[in-house]
């Protein structure tokens, strides 16, 4: 990739937007223990390059689904930090009303229409989105995220033959982080996924290197003008690794289920410390700028924790709310 | 056939037309009416058209708006569930409920949850229809009345008419509402005609609807065993039994009010449902009572399902299954043997 090929501030915001979100993983996973977010956590450290090398080519009014590890997609997509951590406290301020939790995060004002914890749940409703826009004839695309475990389910394959079929506006973005809970992809899958073998005319495929923020972008920006130029649907498949356990916070190395040295490889790949140093080899970011960003950051994430810890829970009474609408 | 003389009352000059017309007209009325509606499911643009409901409608709206698809159930629910939260109105035809088996993560998972797990943010205005097959041996896997398996999830509405009129009106009420909606017809309601207006109205969803008023004797029913339950009052008003026919129409919501007042005024109840007896309808309706209206009952209640075995096929076996006018009947007799 060179570098010269994009702007400095493109350049620039990708970092900062990986930056930040693992900034905010890091600071959940270390309150995690004090058990005040009381809600099953699935953090994508180490996988942040997808989230924000995808979102980076969409507008505010183009449409993501996703799944239970959702923090990353939904904040690179622009949702709201505050209501984000309003909802891990489960308080009546957070994006889902704490009806949700940590796996339902949801944020319509940026095209974020609600996470499903149902292993490839999302997938055929971020399908259908992309039909309302096709239907509606809006100029605007419908991005799914899905993992190696959703991959395993009938539900992709259905989704994706009516996506081809109706030549929908749909990126299917395929988070290959090889770990379903403890299983690895090699124990679920014989080989590479299939759809790598559709024809390019009916779905573009790609892999990408889902740990290098510019080549996700660069593929996905193919995949955004492909579906705005109504050619039909993308598959993109990014390989990365789960450094982290599957929920929770920390390292799960004692449960013994991979080699540490696998762990160790991967961590040595991490799409964000690689990135700063391409940037600092080419004079594009240096020390102050840094520290700037750094500041930026943990203000706005202190203030976000803040305000979480300051909102109110939601009245018993609530519990019957919300469950049909008028 | 004619359907009962339920409307006595209602203007005699309304026209009478059959059961799929009814819903064929519905449906046109809302495609007519709204650009966002559009019905999808496999075979409503064929010859067959889901036993007419939809004939002929992608010849008027295209095939844009009125299309066949794929069998892929699960994904296509999941698809309509996305096309409503992009602000479309889709009906997704099944022509047989034991389909919806294939959608029950969409349906169960998904579309019940969207507006409450996300805390109001998103809605999901679906319509999802079914008819459940009966007859012709048609056996245990395409004639599953499966209404008490949807009606335990919270956040999925569930109608079931009996009548054309109410057909068309629920139809209507089912489109125009902003959540998701299970419709699950049963194939007998097809042989009748029945009165219709022809302008579009909507028939209210959670609320019931007494066919036949009456004073000994209350029989809540649901979809077609309000025809039978209808036969058995008529046959019993000859044995001088006075008995109140009550039809549910809805069974989620569920218009509790109609159900006790009508056994605050007979204290005898019969329930009658077209599914299994084990935590089924029936079930949930004498629970219901019994929690909130025992001190009106005079004896016990009496609930007429079809027996806990899946749908044999041969006709004789067919005949053992499904229980109808005489089993109410005769449950009426009983009842009010315990005086």
């Amino acid at each position: 990739m060179d570098l010269n090929d994009y702007s400095q501030k493109l350049l620039i915001k990708l970092y900062f937007d990986m930056l930040r979100i693992r900034k905010v993983q890091l600071h959940i996973e270390s309150l995690y223990h004090l058990d005040e977010m009381k809600t099953p956590i699935h953090l994508s450290i180490g996988q942040e390059a997808i989230a924000v090398g995808v979102c980076a080519s969409l507008y505010q009014n183009d449409y993501i689904s996703s799944s239970h590890r959702s923090h990353g997609h939904y904040l690179a997509k622009g949702g709201d930090l505050k209501a984000l951590i309003a909802e891990l406290y489960c308080r009546e301020t957070g994006c889902s009303r704490g009806h949700g939790g940590s796996m339902h995060l949801v944020d319509t004002s940026v095209g974020h229409i609600g996470s499903s914890s149902i292993v490839g749940g999302g997938i055929p409703i971020g399908t259908g989105l992309g039909f309302s826009i096709q239907m509606k004839g809006e100029d605007r695309v419908s991005v799914v995220f899905f993992g190696d475990g959703a991959a395993d389910e009938g539900v992709l394959y259905e989704s994706i033959n009516f996506a081809i079929l109706k030549k929908l506006p749909v990126i299917f973005i395929y988070e290959n982080n090889q770990f379903s809970v403890c299983s690895h992809v090699s124990a679920r899958q014989a080989g590479e996924i299939i759809f790598h073998k559709t024809p390019a005319d009916l779905m573009t495929s790609y892999k990408v290197n889902g740990n290098a923020v510019l080549e996700v972008y660069e593929v996905a920006q193919h995949a955004v003008q492909r579906a705005r130029k109504k050619q039909g649907p993308s598959f993109i498949e990014c390989k990365t690794y789960r450094v982290r356990g599957h929920a929770g916070a920390g390292s799960d190395e004692k449960l013994g289920y991979r080699p540490l040295e696998e762990i160790r490889a991967w961590e040595s790949k991490c799409p964000i410390n690689n990135y700063l140093q391409e940037l600092r080899d080419n004079g594009i970011l240096n020390e102050e700028i840094l520290k700037e960003m750094e500041a930026v950051i943990d203000r706005e994430i202190n203030e976000a924790f803040r305000f979480a810890q300051e909102s109110p829970l939601p009245e018993a009474s609530d519990v019957t709310k919300y469950l049909f609408c008028d | 056939m004619n359907e009962p003389d339920y409307h006595l009352e209602s203007d005699q000059n309304v026209r009478r037309i059959a059961y799929h017309e009814a819903i064929r007209e519905a449906l046109d009325q809302a495609l007519e009416v709204d650009p966002h509606v559009f019905i999808m499911g496999q075979g409503v643009d064929d010859p067959g058209a889901m036993f007419g409901t939809t004939l002929n409608l992608h010849k008027k709206y295209g095939n844009q708006r009125v299309f066949d698809t794929p069998l892929s159930e699960n994904a296509l629910t999941g698809i309509a569930i996305g096309a409503a939260i992009g602000g479309m109105r889709p009906v997704y035809f099944h022509n047989r409920p034991d389909f919806l088996l294939l959608t029950m993560d969409q349906l169960v998972n998904h579309a019940s949850k969207w507006h409450y797990m996300f805390g109001g943010a998103v809605n999901v205005p679906l319509v999802v229809w079914a008819c459940i097959g009966r007859g012709w041996g048609a056996a245990a896997q395409h004639s599953q009345a499966l209404q008490g398996l949807f009606m335990h999830v919270p956040g999925l509405k569930l109608l079931m008419p009996s009548t054309c009129y109410d057909a068309k009106g629920l139809m209507l009420s089912a489109i125009a509402d902003n959540n998701p909606v299970l419709i699950m017809e049963h194939r007998n309601n097809f042989r009748h005609i029945g009165f219709v207006p022809e302008a579009p109205y909507r028939v209210p969803i959670g609320k019931g609807i007494i066919r036949r008023s009456g004073k000994d004797i209350t029989i809540i029913a649901v979809s077609y065993m309000v025809t039978e339950a209808f036969s058995a009052a008529e046959a019993l008003a000859e044995d001088g039994i006075d008995a109140e026919v009550v039809d549910l129409r809805t069974l989620r919501p569920l218009d509790e009010e109609i159900i006790l007042s009508s056994v605050a005024k007979t204290g005898r109840v019969i329930v009658a449902d077209t599914g299994w007896k084990t935590a089924g309808i029936t079930a949930e309706i004498a629970a219901l009572i019994s929690e909130k209206g025992f001190r009106f009952l005079k004896a016990p209640i009496i609930r007429i399902a079809c027996p806990d075995v899946p749908t044999p096929a041969g006709y004789t076996l067919e005949e053992a299954f499904y229980p109808g006018k005489s089993d109410i009947e005769e449950a009426a007799l009983k009842l009010l043997e315990q005086k």
